[in-house]
């Protein structure tokens, strides 16, 4: 379980607060206007901006103070997800061993979190000789070999074509569930949250809302969730 | 969204290393400086010949900025506004001075403008006067030689800093090309031309090695010519320490003022666009343009083909000493420049945690190499022959001098690098080694690659402290062709300066050939 205790979090005027819980294994959309803080959320969960106050906690442990490699998650930002000089086994490695001093089991593990994603055969390419969806692929196989019980999505797939992207999010939903992780993800399009997550946890004015079941949220939205989604 | 980040566990013994690292860069620098003061303070004050020494020292570095500056405004703006075969190749030119050793131009100019030069020659023919060029002018030609393409690459970014669509506005309007210039051009430059003269102007205040073979005598020595005739004929340690103090004071006050104009940005990247400029094209713009770009392609250019045109001839006759000399500048040119491209990485590293530090690497610009090879003399002579510690004392000054070159091109390097994949390299886990091996040198390998090549190259070329400190029996490549000159050897000073100049570009290619290969986008 991801607890969120009392979080304040602030930048210059910027200010959002939160205070619940998400249970193990389950998949939330944290959607929101732009600017209210959904990117800034996640990455306190991650440890890459630290809290005012409050603390985060994985199932009981308080994990605020641990810099993000230590914490118990696998994240994915907007841009950035693969290093271009490293190939695309390199990449997956990193995920294992950031040093890259792989075992012969650790390569096995690389080769079949390859073929787990559709890639098995490109592992000595360079990102820059793949597909803007196969690149989304080798992030996801890092992921699937880190291991982690929590995983963080900050639009990773934004710049994909609707169709792609959905093939993405069908594959991020399809790893969680094989794998028993947590998922949380930021979106701005309410599609998405329909898609593959059965919670939403709203983000604005300020607030970040506890999570909340997605359908009849998006079929009957509060106000500022309206305002933002235009019904 | 900028987070503010985890104090990451780093090993210890690395950052302890580091920061001892930047003690050593401050000692180096200050502990001379300090020698220098402690004594001046027993010493005369300054007398007739020193104050004309300063004065000689601030008109040819105003006139050396001003005529750069005004000379690199036709330049700049007839490349900013013409596109033609070759363009890339002279704004390429534009660079090289930058790399090029100073004594090579020297014999460059020599061979042009000299007593038996090319411009002579022709004078002779037309039976005019002579022209001469020691003294006040040739020194300031030599620094107009190095610092008109410099003034004109920056104006030249000035101008492309001008929007296209202005230009296009203007030609809606039917504005004239006068008109373009007073209401575009003017402003632009007025923002940019005093930083570059201020820029030119501090450069010229260290002049030394075109001073020592261009200028000379009571009428034409610089303060830093000072300090070393002060050493080698009247090795009158506390007069070289007084004129080095003058010198500290000169080159800090105008390092401060000019450090406020950060001019040294980008090395000319992203020279090539050039926007449509309908106002100038007329055939009379056309032709001034040309005759702009023509001269001052000749200026640059027939200096370097005199210098191989002579040198081909002296090169299968080189005197040994000449090849002991170069063998001796190489081995010192890749120390150096190990040791720059180390402590650049080092600082760039360490000025992302604590503001300041970048501060301490750039000490190296505002102190000129002659005055710390005066503190390091007056350290050394103490205890030991400063002639036996000539190696590593020229090396080590030669490093911290290219230290903040080296400097500009990778901090901002490592800034980007850690921007676009510090997070994901965070969230890997991938410290100390890990991400100095995967991420941080592999990234900045085309950066590291021109590092070493600037370094290498004004290495290779520097004729600065190893002239305080060197005996008869030891000499860099450029001190050899110095002394071949002197001793009026010059076919033999030409072989060498050839040979310098192809040992100086090899080099920097090398260096900038090896970051680009196989690097990925």
């Amino acid at each position: 379980m991801l607890t969120l205790e009392q979080l304040d979090i602030r930048q210059d005027t910027f200010e959002l607060r939160a205070d619940f819980a998400l249970a193990t294994g389950a998949i939330a959309a944290v959607i929101g206007p732009s600017g209210a803080g959904k990117s800034t959320l996640l990455n306190v969960i991650a440890g890459f901006f630290a809290p005012v106050d409050g603390r985060v906690l994985w199932m009981g442990q308080d994990i605020t103070a641990l810099p993000p490699a230590q914490r118990p998650l696998a994240m994915l930002f907007q841009d950035n997800n693969l290093f271009p000089h490293l190939t695309v086994a390199q990449n997956v490695g990193l995920g294992i061993r950031p040093d890259l001093r792989l075992s012969s089991q650790d390569q096995t593990r690389v080769a079949q979190a390859l073929t787990r994603v559709g890639l098995s055969g490109l592992e000595g390419r360079k990102p820059s000789a793949l597909s803007g969806g196969q690149q989304g692929r080798v992030a996801l196989a890092r992921v699937l070999v880190q291991r982690c019980p929590l995983i963080l999505l900050d639009e990773p797939f934004a710049a994909l074509g609707p169709a792609l992207k959905n093939e993405m999010l069908d594959l991020v939903a399809a790893l969680a569930a094989e794998t028993g992780a947590t998922l949380l993800m930021v979106s701005h399009d309410p599609a998405d949250a329909r898609r593959i997550a059965p919670l939403v946890i709203i983000v604005a004015d300020g607030v970040a809302l506890p999570p909340q079941p997605t359908l009849p949220l998006l079929d009957n939205p509060p106000p500022a969730l309206a305002a933002y989604l235009g019904v | 969204m900028a987070a503010r980040p985890f104090p990451l566990r780093r090993s210890v013994l690395s950052d302890a290393l580091a920061w001892a690292a930047v003690a050593c860069v401050a000692g180096l620098i200050l502990l001379p400086l300090l020698a220098v003061f402690w004594r001046a303070g027993g010493s005369s004050l300054p007398g007739p010949a020193d104050w004309s020494a300063l004065r000689f020292t601030l008109v040819q570095a105003v006139l050396s900025a001003l005529f750069s500056v005004v000379l690199a405004v036709p330049v700049a703006r007839a490349l900013a506004r013409r596109q033609f075969p070759g363009r890339r190749a002279l704004v390429t030119l534009m660079g090289a001075p930058f790399i090029l050793p100073v004594i090579v131009a020297v014999l460059g100019l020599l061979a042009v403008f000299g007593r038996s030069g090319i411009v002579n020659q022709l004078l002779g023919w037309l039976g005019l006067p002579q022209v001469q060029i020691y003294g006040l002018h040739g020194v300031v030609l030599a620094h107009v030689f190095f610092n008109l393409p410099l003034a004109t690459r920056i104006l030249l970014q000035g101008w492309q800093s001008i929007p296209a669509e202005r230009f296009r506005l203007a030609a809606s309007l039917g504005l004239g090309s006068r008109d373009v210039f007073r209401l575009l051009e003017w402003p632009m430059l007025r923002s940019t031309l005093p930083g570059v003269a201020m820029v030119i102007f501090a450069i010229c205040l260290g002049s030394f090695a075109v001073a020592l073979t261009l200028g000379g005598g009571p009428r034409a020595t610089t303060v830093e010519l000072a300090i070393y005739q002060a050493f080698r004929f009247d090795f009158d340690l506390g007069r070289a320490a007084v004129l080095a103090l003058i010198q500290m004071a000169l080159v800090t006050v105008t390092a401060m003022l000019a450090l406020r104009f950060s001019l040294l940005d980008g090395f000319g990247r992203g020279l090539d666009r050039i926007p449509r400029r309908w106002e100038a094209e007329t055939w009379l713009l056309r032709l001034l343009d040309a005759l702009v770009l023509g001269l001052v392609a000749l200026f640059l250019l027939l200096p370097l083909g005199a210098v191989i045109w002579r040198g081909v001839a002296g090169l299968d006759s080189l005197p040994p000493q000449v090849w002991r000399a170069a063998s001796v500048s190489v081995v010192m040119a890749f120390t150096s420049t190990a040791i720059t491209v180390g402590l650049a990485l080092t600082f760039a590293h360490l000025a992302r945690k604590r503001q300041g530090v970048e501060a301490v690497g750039l000490l190296g610009i505002a102190v000129s190499p002659l005055v710390i090879g005066t503190g390091l003399f007056l350290l050394i002579n103490p205890f030991s022959d400063p002639a036996r510690l000539t190696f590593a004392v020229t090396v080590i000054v030669n490093a911290l001098a290219a230290l903040p070159f080296a400097m500009r091109v990778l901090v901002p390097a490592l800034r980007d690098v850690e921007k676009d994949y510090g997070p994901l390299a965070d969230s890997l886990g991938m410290i100390g080694m890990a991400r100095f091996r995967w991420l941080i040198l592999p990234r900045l390998r085309r950066p590291l690659g021109f590092a070493a090549g600037l370094a290498a190259a004004l290495s290779m070329g520097d004729l600065g402290v190893v002239a305080l400190f060197a005996d008869p029996d030891r000499a860099t490549l450029p001190l050899q062709i110095l002394r071949l000159m002197g001793a009026y050897r010059m076919d033999a000073a030409a072989g060498a300066g050839l040979l310098l100049l192809m040992i100086s570009l090899l080099l920097f290619w090398l260096f900038d050939q090896g970051g680009r290969r196989d690097v990925d986008t």
